[in-house]
């Protein structure tokens, strides 16, 4: 009989040779939308670890979204770096923003946290508007077919892309899965349960905490830059407050504080707005009524009511 | 259960005369199916696909539902026409929310999942910069109507065209000369702090300097904002001339803080309609703006010497004298941008035929078919006027239209060279691989 570190860790497995193998046989669309979708994933996963591990609910995410997809669009634009080096602005940008906003918004917490938080990714929008001369502000600017090469391969074919969208959710992916079964994973969860019982267990919270927001901002960078690089387009709305909910949603769709989680909701997110968008303009009203319904149904998420109803092991 | 049921086979062998009568008798059904008759010339009946992008929820959503009529207008009429190289003109519609991730996306399902030949209709600038990449690596012609600089920018690539409508920089330019003549030599701009504005910041700026004025002033107005009146000390008292461009939902808030500041002693005011399309100059608020003056790329009130083609273009669209639905009086279109629909799907057509389209296999010769395209004469294809496409920047100029407020109209002053219109090219796509 399998324990369930070794059934976690096939089913884990299996998600991931599956998205590998789903290369060769999906069709042209659905394969340009499962990459899309794997970098959007990447996204929701480094929001995750804040919200869903360490009970940290930030409203202002898609700031780091946008460090990392500016960092690395302006490096290129502006410096003519290589799309390697671009890549790695863009998630050094993305932390660094993260340490400066979790040293000042982690003063506070609860709904003060969600609203410092909100205000910050708000003058980041701004600012991107503001720097209009060098973003293009809200039309944003075009990375050139021709400079979307890292290690001699070229982004924008469809294979490239796929297997560079797959690689960074797989780093990601492995990296959370490991975090959160590590003994840091471990506190940040018992900061989520009860904050003064960690403290008074002796962890420096406020460090850990600010680690998590730093962790969580790079990979949200991570995923910024990665899309920009993968769809060679750069935009203000990716800075918008639009791209704080998102996350939060498909988190809460999947399963917050599941590993899983942020992968199943922003597959059945995007899906959802594709054939809704198909029916009718009202869309949103479909995907309204469908999260009402999950949240009366399911309130712990897809993954989080299965892992409640049947996989107890589930990370 | 069913019943099968047998159907008797005669053994006799059908004669001449029986194959005559079948034959005339095919004749006549196809006579009496005129759709099927007009196609019947083309190798193939499959219909040639146009993804149509449009912005028919989110910011865009006024502008795209007359998108929307003008290209559903526009397909109606080649059809009865016989259609694009004897085949039907089917429009693909998807929402892009006037969004550029979900624009990206939307342009992605045209080329994968619809098999369409084209994408098209493509208005606001950031959704047509966010999905243009995807339109090249696709290698799918990308037919925009958006008026931005950006194809002539030479920032897209070579599958994004803008055959339909003239782009913003080259409408600006030809204000100048107008505006320093007539209005002033000495202006204040007022427009919102993001792209749109800074467009028109940088192109007039240049442009009424060229023609020996100056901008006194240039007051940029963030986008979150909501009121006006404490940015209007800033106009310098010996403004002649208020150039604005505010946009969005706001603008009525903007006439009205503005009447209320000035009063009747206003220096000229000159305006771009973008900030009214789709809303009755007539409504209460812009009592304002009577007097002063607008750039429209099509004059929304039917003139006096009205052209055969706008009166064509009007009675096909379904917009009556005023600019309105013919159904809806209050219904107001946005009459200055949705020709470019119509004349851009007449330009694919021509485009098409002239390269003998068959495919997608022909993408490539479409793309080079309408590169060599220059001039478009007036004509019910091109209802707005005539037109000088350039092949190298992908984008087209037209003749621009300056109206004035007149009891609650606008009446027709000056109406544009294209020459005046025409700048340096900036990109040179023909050089860019297919």
């Amino acid at each position: 009989m399998m324990g369930g570190m070794q059934k976690s860790l096939l089913l884990h497995g299996g998600v991931l040779v599956v998205l590998f193998a789903l290369q060769f046989v999906l069709p042209a669309y659905h394969h340009g939308n499962l990459a899309r979708i794997m970098v959007l994933a990447s996204y929701a996963m480094g929001y995750n670890l804040l919200f869903g591990y360490t009970g940290l609910l930030s409203l202002g995410h898609a700031l780091f979204f946008a460090a990392g997809l500016y960092g690395m669009g302006l490096a290129m634009s502006q410096f003519g770096l290589s799309a390697g080096i671009a890549l790695m602005v863009g998630i050094l940008l993305g932390a660094l923003v993260g340490a400066v906003i979790g040293a000042l918004a982690l003063r506070t917490e609860g709904v003060a946290f969600m609203i410092v938080t909100l205000m910050f990714a708000q003058a980041g929008y701004l600012t991107v508007l503001y720097f209009g001369a060098y973003t293009r502000g809200d039309e944003g600017f075009v990375i050139a077919q021709a400079d979307r090469v890292l290690l001699s391969l070229d982004l924008s074919d469809p294979t490239v892309r796929y297997f560079a969208a797959f690689s960074v959710f797989c780093a990601v992916f492995i990296m959370c899965y490991l975090a959160v079964q590590s003994r840091f994973g471990k506190v940040l969860i018992a900061i989520r349960e009860n904050e003064d019982r960690a403290r008074m267990l002796g962890y420096d919270v406020a460090r850990y905490k600010l680690a998590a927001v730093v962790l969580s901002a790079s990979l949200s960078a991570l995923a910024g830059a990665s899309y920009g690089l993968l769809f060679g387009y750069v935009g203000a709305s990716f800075a918008s407050v639009q791209y704080s909910i998102f996350p939060l949603l498909w988190v809460l769709l999947g399963g917050a504080g599941t590993v899983l989680g942020p992968l199943i909701g922003t597959l059945f997110m995007f899906y959802l707005i594709d054939l809704s968008s198909g029916i009718t303009t009202a869309y949103m009203l479909i995907a309204g009524v469908v999260l009402v319904f999950l949240t009366l149904f399911a309130p712990q998420g897809l993954m989080g009511e299965l892992r409640r109803r049947v996989w107890r092991w589930l990370p | 259960m069913t019943k099968s049921k047998t159907v008797p086979v005669t053994g006799a062998q059908p004669t001449r005369r029986d194959a005559l009568k079948t034959l005339a008798l095919g004749g006549g059904a196809a006579a009496a199916m005129p759709l099927w008759a007009r196609y019947a010339g083309a190798k193939t009946s499959e219909p040639i696909k146009v993804g149509f992008q449009v912005h028919r929820t989110g910011i865009g959503a006024a502008y795209g539902r007359w998108y929307d009529r003008t290209t559903t207008a526009a397909a109606a009429l080649i059809n009865e026409q016989g259609g694009i190289n004897g085949r039907p003109l089917e429009i693909v519609a998807e929402d892009d929310g006037t969004d550029p991730k979900r624009g990206a996306e939307v342009v992605e399902k045209f080329a994968t999942q619809h098999n369409c030949d084209i994408g098209f209709g493509t208005l606001f600038s950031h959704v047509v910069i966010g999905s243009a990449p995807r339109a090249g690596e696709l290698k799918l012609p990308y037919f925009v109507v958006s008026e931005g600089h950006h194809v002539a920018s030479g920032m897209l690539n070579r599958y994004t065209l803008q055959p339909g409508i003239t782009d913003v920089k080259s409408q600006v330019q030809a204000m100048a000369p107008f505006v320093a003549e007539n209005l002033g030599k000495k202006v204040t701009m007022i427009f919102p702090d993001f792209a749109f504005g800074h467009d028109h910041r940088d192109y007039f700026t240049a442009a009424i300097e060229a023609q020996g004025g100056e901008v006194l002033e240039h007051i940029a107005i963030p986008p979150t904002e909501t009121s006006f009146t404490k940015y209007f000390p800033k106009i310098p008292r010996d403004t002649e001339v208020i150039y604005h461009v505010m946009v969005g939902p706001a603008v009525l808030t903007f006439v009205k803080e503005l009447g209320e500041f000035f009063g009747p002693q206003r220096p000229e005011m000159f305006g771009f309609i973008d900030s009214l399309e789709a809303v009755d100059i007539g409504s209460p608020g812009l009592e304002f703006l009577d007097g002063t003056y607008f750039w429209e790329g099509n004059p929304r009130y039917a003139q006096e010497d009205q052209s055969e083609y706008d009166a064509f273009f009007r009675e096909r669209v379904g917009v009556d004298a005023n600019g309105a639905s013919v159904s809806d009086p209050k219904d107001v279109s946005t009459y200055a941008h949705m020709f470019g629909c119509w004349e851009t799907l007449h330009v694919v057509k021509a485009g098409m035929e002239s390269a003998g389209y068959r495919g997608p296999q022909d993408r490539a010769a479409l793309v080079e078919a309408v590169e060599a395209m220059t001039d478009m004469p007036h004509s019910n294809a091109h209802p707005q006027g005539a037109k000088i496409f350039n092949g190298k920047t992908h984008q087209v100029f037209g003749h621009q239209y300056i109206t004035k407020v007149v009891d609650g109209k606008l009446l027709l002053v000056h109406t544009t060279s294209i020459e005046d219109t025409f700048y340096p090219d900036e990109v040179d796509y023909t050089t860019q691989a297919l």
